[in-house]
């Protein structure tokens, strides 16, 4: 296998220009939406929205302003698939068509996909999403197709900031440690990382630099696998199962012994008339 | 804000809560059709033969239903053979995997019973009795009882193998919807065969009210594990009042009443009965459509 790859997105120098979601359209020939009439979204100066089947990267802006809109912060971050080690979306998907490739990244097939959506109630980043082209479920491939030619994803060689960043999993960790002091000792004690250890899903191959709690950024706290509820939720069913069972037998036995009782009953009253 | 909500809605909508629904039904028909085959006496076979009739329709329904689902339809083989080398496609910790092989089993079993019925009743020759009878028919039942019971519980494993809200935030789903596919199977079983009046049909009516007092003792402990965090922005609204009214109210306690006092004269029986259906149908749609919403 070769070296596992992968993207630190430092949010702290993101310009929130888009140019990544644009190289991203562009190389992978995702459709516009809405037929290219995008409506303004009248709440925020984000008019793309979300990540989607058909919008594999998504660059968030974070607008918090004061009622009077006298004071206010921005906090943009470049959204992508976090090509988790330990996947959900992998884990649930029944046929096969999620794969890790040689660089450890996430890729679905989408000859392979039927469109189950097994994959989009998984993932716990809400990254997966219908393409209403294919009807196949998509999300971002790292560029699988551009790594295999020794390439940079669409998204980084785009990013004018390099506030997306891609390389081999272990630089991008020095980087990120490197970047993160930096900012500490300029005062910025908000700015944490996540993603970059074991601790969350084993790993993000895509990974940040925040600015604030992950929550702030759309992003959960501690985000899980959905396997974990498999063994005690079908242990609870089996159980129940074997109650139903035991259940529906008690009441058979119970009509069987009542019968037999009524029937020893007859008899006697039977017998007893025939003395009489 | 709990992690359930950052995730994306899969829009499991009406073709899959109909399949829960009627999955639920067939798995519990088929299971109490196998209890009193296996351990009934020969008076219980009408009964039993009920069960297979409503499993076996159940189980193509079911599968029907899935397929339309699919954003590609065409591909639902992939479900079960992978694609590019042809090998079985089987993940045991995928419950939509092994609910594939789960239903095709159930599917297999129920289809051999119905046959077993049909050649009792004099419709296939009488050779294919042995299907339900003997050896044979004793082991078609074991296997398709305990498919049966899978087919009714699985599904509520599945919901719980995301990471969506209400669903994941919760172990009580699959027991909850095993109940009521019970529930509901002995109800449609109840409604199908009240004017025959079979010997077992007290049986049945006794284990369907124990089942749903064990239904309202599993809801309220599911809602209590769930907390407060999830449930304000899932249930409390349109849904939780649906949930209230059409699973506990009328899916419940008035059938459960029903049970103890007749209040409908003669059509106090079929009347529980389908009283039972309309809440089984609505515990699913509201689990299922909350959690999309929310
Ligand atoms: S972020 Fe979601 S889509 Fe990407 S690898 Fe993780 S679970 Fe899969």
């Amino acid at each position: 296998m070769a070296e596992p790859m992968g993207f630190f997105t430092d949010t702290s120098v993101c310009i929130g220009c888009k140019a990544c979601e644009v190289a991203c359209k562009a190389w992978n020939q995702l459709p516009a939406r809405n037929g290219g009439k995008v409506p303004l979204t009248g709440q925020s100066y984000d008019n793309t929205v979300e990540l989607s089947g058909i919008q594999w990267r998504h660059v968030k802006f974070i607008e918090q302003f004061s009622p009077d809109r006298s004071s206010g912060r921005w906090l943009m971050m470049s959204d992508v698939c976090k090509h988790c080690v330990q996947a959900g979306c992998l884990e649930v998907c029944p046929t096969g068509a999620i794969i890790r490739t040689e660089f450890d990244t996430v890729v679905i097939q989408s000859d392979v996909c039927n469109g189950c959506r097994a994959c989009i109630a998984a993932c716990p980043f809400g990254v997966i999403e219908i393409n209403p082209e294919t009807n196949t479920a998509m999300k971002c491939t790292l560029c699988y197709d551009r790594m295999q030619a020794g390439m940079v994803p669409a998204c980084a060689q785009a990013c004018p900031t390099h506030s997306i960043q891609f390389g081999p999993i272990s630089e991008l960790r020095q980087h990120a440690e490197a970047r993160l002091a930096q900012l500490q000792a300029q005062g910025v004690t908000q700015a944490r990382l996540y993603g970059h250890d074991e601790s969350i899903l084993g790993g993000l191959n895509s990974f940040y630099l925040l600015l604030d709690d992950p929550e702030v950024y759309g992003l959960p706290s501690n985000p899980q696998l959905p396997s974990r509820n498999v063994a005690p939720s079908a242990g609870l069913s089996a159980a129940g199962a074997v109650a139903l069972g035991l259940l529906g037998l008690a009441g058979l036995r119970k009509r069987r012994m009542d019968q037999l009782a009524a029937e020893a009953r007859e008899q006697q009253e039977g017998d007893g008339s025939h003395a009489g | 804000m709990p992690d359930s909500f950052f995730t994306a809605s899969p829009e499991w909508r009406w073709w899959i809560v109909f399949y829960f629904f009627v999955g639920g039904i067939a798995g519990g028909a088929f299971a109490i059709a196998a209890l009193l085959r296996l351990f009934g006496r020969e008076v219980d076979r009408p009964l039993s033969r009920l069960g297979y009739y409503i499993a076996f329709p159940g189980s193509i329904i079911s599968g029907i239903l899935l397929i339309a689902d699919l954003k590609r339809p065409e591909r639902f083989w992939h479900m079960l053979i992978q694609s590019e080398t042809f090998a079985p496609a089987f993940k045991w910790w995928s419950p939509i995997s092994v609910g594939s092989w789960g239903l095709l089993l159930f599917g297999l079993f129920s289809f051999l019973a119905f046959v077993g019925a049909l050649a009792e009743v004099g419709i296939l020759p009488r050779g294919l009795q042995a299907l339900v009878q003997g050896g044979l028919g004793a082991a078609v039942n074991v296997l398709g009882g305990i498919s049966g019971f899978f087919l009714a519980g699985y599904t509520g494993v599945l919901l719980s193998t995301t990471n969506r809200p209400l669903w994941s935030d919760t172990v009580w789903l699959g027991l909850l919807f095993l109940l009521s596919g019970f529930s509901t199977g002995a109800a449609l079983l109840i409604l199908l065969s009240w004017r025959q009046n079979p010997p077992a049909l007290a049986w049945l009516k006794e284990l369907d009210a124990w089942v749903l007092g064990l239904e309202l003792v599993v809801l309220i402990v599911l809602l209590a594990t769930v907390g407060m965090a999830v449930l304000r922005p899932v249930l409390f609204n349109a849904w939780g009042v649906l949930l209230v009214v059409g699973v506990v109210l009328v899916g419940i306690l008035v059938p459960g009443l029903l049970h103890y006092r007749p209040l409908l004269g003669r059509l106090t029986v079929p009347g529980a009965a389908l009283l039972v259906l309309v809440g089984g149908f609505v515990l699913r749609v509201v689990m299922l459509l909350s959690s999309e919403a929310a």
